[in-house]
């Protein structure tokens, strides 16, 4: 087996979790990266779609932002960003969304708004754009995250989009009946909500990372499922046509 | 009737201090040329609508011309932060900003409410979410036939919107190719609309009947811009300039090189460089 880095490992585990059946709503960085792997790999027939209204693309490089206009040439069609929201997000259509935050709580609820308090903030970040109403609107969600303590935080500063609020109630309250985010991702291990409290366990690590390892890059103490699995390496090819991608991409946008 | 004029006769004509000024464009075709010709022509206390903010919305905050920002996602597309939106929120500079924050749905929703006439836009939106709790534009409604309770947000109606499209005809029918956004729905919502285009041409050479097209009768005015979404993009025209976007992180962090930037890219370029931000 090839030498691989945890991004990569992470980049693999995601689109594993992606099926040919898919219907994805991706987002810039290791979603883009994990759902056009799950595409040149086990799910050929997947379709993506990014926000910018590119229905069912096929992107031969990884874009630098949601609307570039490699989505938009080589996606079946094109729709405009009302639409976007309302028919295709809201209606139901799409079974996975991807989200990442700067903050991610026990009940893998999210935060991409601000650190520290709204009014008087320690940083302003981007905020939730499409996000509030993926974690809503898509079947289920997957969560892809750098393992930190500064991220998986024990209560994050602001709920930009809803996870499990604070248990297995809270979402149908909320008025919702999808069922939010299913899996979260990182460099060291997977975490699936527990099916009773619905707070996010770890039920895999990745192979040579412990235990200790994870419980000190998380900001709660984090529990582990009963059986905790290996998450087995990425294969030869899965490296492959990862690093083909990645390397295409890199030489496309150099050349601007 | 749109009338075909100049840029900064366009932006003079139709942008006043205090308004409120959508320029949208999502990713693809941002008015670039158009916000420069408005930080040129001094303009203050716009409040700015756009769904992301993006590097136009960053140059016009860190310029002074507004006072409020109402958007849903306000970063560098696959770079970062907006460091002079972070700056004016963060340490009121260079003048306080005041933020509505909303998600893009709720924005779209605005954008089609206002484009409908319709007093508010609805959705199935921002459940569970703290940013009802900050915005107080956002409410929420009964639907009466289900009782179901729905996300209910005020219509966006601009005093003008701005928006860049490849290409416009005689008449000022402005032809809209790509990814589309919702600029549409922006110059529809709005009281007055300026629109900039690559090039006027005879014939509109539509690719298709279903083509997106401004009627001239919908469009207040009508500018020649080339380049004037560089350094995003106009599908067909040129590509967008990734290589700006990664480099205005470094441009935009500092107060006095970004000062810089704009006195040289902008002020002193004038009209015939609007579109050259890039160099």
């Amino acid at each position: 087996m090839s030498d691989y880095t945890s991004d990569e490992l992470l980049t693999v585990a995601a689109a594993r979790a992606l099926r040919n059946d898919d219907v994805c709503f991706v987002g810039i960085g290791a979603p883009s990266a994990a759902c056009n792997l799950a595409r040149l790999t086990h799910a050929p027939d997947i379709v993506l779609i990014y926000e910018s209204g590119t229905l069912q693309t096929r992107p031969d490089v990884l874009p630098l932002s949601i609307g570039d206009g490699e989505l938009c040439e080589t996606a079946l069609t094109t729709v405009p960003v009302v639409e976007m929201f309302q028919y295709w997000l809201q209606g139901g259509r799409i079974s996975k969304g991807f989200l990442g935050g700067a903050q991610i709580d026990r009940f893998a609820n999210i935060n991409t708004t601000v650190i520290g308090d709204y009014d008087a903030p320690k940083v302003r970040l981007p905020g939730g754009g499409g996000a509030p109403e993926i974690a809503g609107s898509c079947g289920e969600v997957l969560i892809t995250a750098k393992h930190s303590t500064r991220t998986f935080v024990e209560a994050v500063d602001f709920v930009t989009s809803l996870g499990h609020g604070r248990g297995p109630d809270d979402r149908r309250a909320a008025g919702l009946s999808t069922a939010g985010p299913v899996l979260a991702v990182t460099d060291l291990c997977l975490l699936e909500p527990d099916a009773r409290t619905r707070e996010l366990v770890v039920t895999s690590l990745h192979e040579g990372v412990t235990r200790a390892q994870v419980e000190e890059a998380t900001g709660w103490p984090v529990r582990f499922a009963d059986e905790v699995a290996t998450t087995p390496p990425p294969s030869d090819e899965e490296l492959r046509v990862l690093r083909d991608l990645h390397e295409r991409t890199e030489r496309a946008h150099a050349g601007n | 009737m749109a009338d075909i004029v100049s840029l900064p006769d366009a932006i003079a004509a139709h942008v006043r201090d205090g308004d409120t000024v959508a320029m949208e464009g999502f990713t693809h075709l941002i008015p670039f040329a158009a916000g420069h010709e408005i930080i040129r022509q001094g303009r203050r206390g716009l409040t700015l609508v756009r769904m992301t903010p993006d590097l136009i919305y960053d140059q016009l905050i860190g310029a002074g011309c507004a006072s409020k920002l109402v958007f849903s996602w306000g970063g560098n597309p696959g770079v970062g932060s907006l460091h002079r939106l972070r700056d004016a929120v963060e340490h009121a500079w260079p003048n306080a900003l005041e933020i509505e924050e909303h998600s893009h749905a709720a924005m779209a929703a605005a954008f089609h409410a206002g484009a409908a006439g319709l007093p508010f836009g609805t959705l199935r939106g921002y459940a569970g979410s703290d940013l009802r709790r900050v915005n107080r534009n956002v409410r929420s409604v009964t639907c009466p036939f289900t009782g179901e309770e729905l996300a209910a947000v005020p219509a966006h109606r601009p005093d003008v919107s701005i928006v860049h499209a490849q290409r416009a005809d005689r008449h000022g029918n402005v032809l809209v190719e790509g990814i589309v956004g919702v600029q549409k729905e922006a110059v529809l919502a709005a009281e007055r609309s300026v629109v900039t285009v690559e090039e006027v041409v005879d014939d509109l050479a539509a690719p298709s009947p279903n083509s997106v097209i401004l009627p001239s009768w919908a469009v207040d005015a009508v500018a020649v811009a080339p380049r004037g979404a560089a350094p995003s993009y106009a599908h067909g025209y040129y590509d967008r300039d990734n290589a700006f976007y990664q480099s205005w992180d470094a441009i935009s962090r500092d107060r006095e090189t970004f000062e810089t930037w704009i006195r040289e890219h902008v002020l002193e370029a004038g009209t015939a460089d609007a579109g050259g931000a890039s160099t």
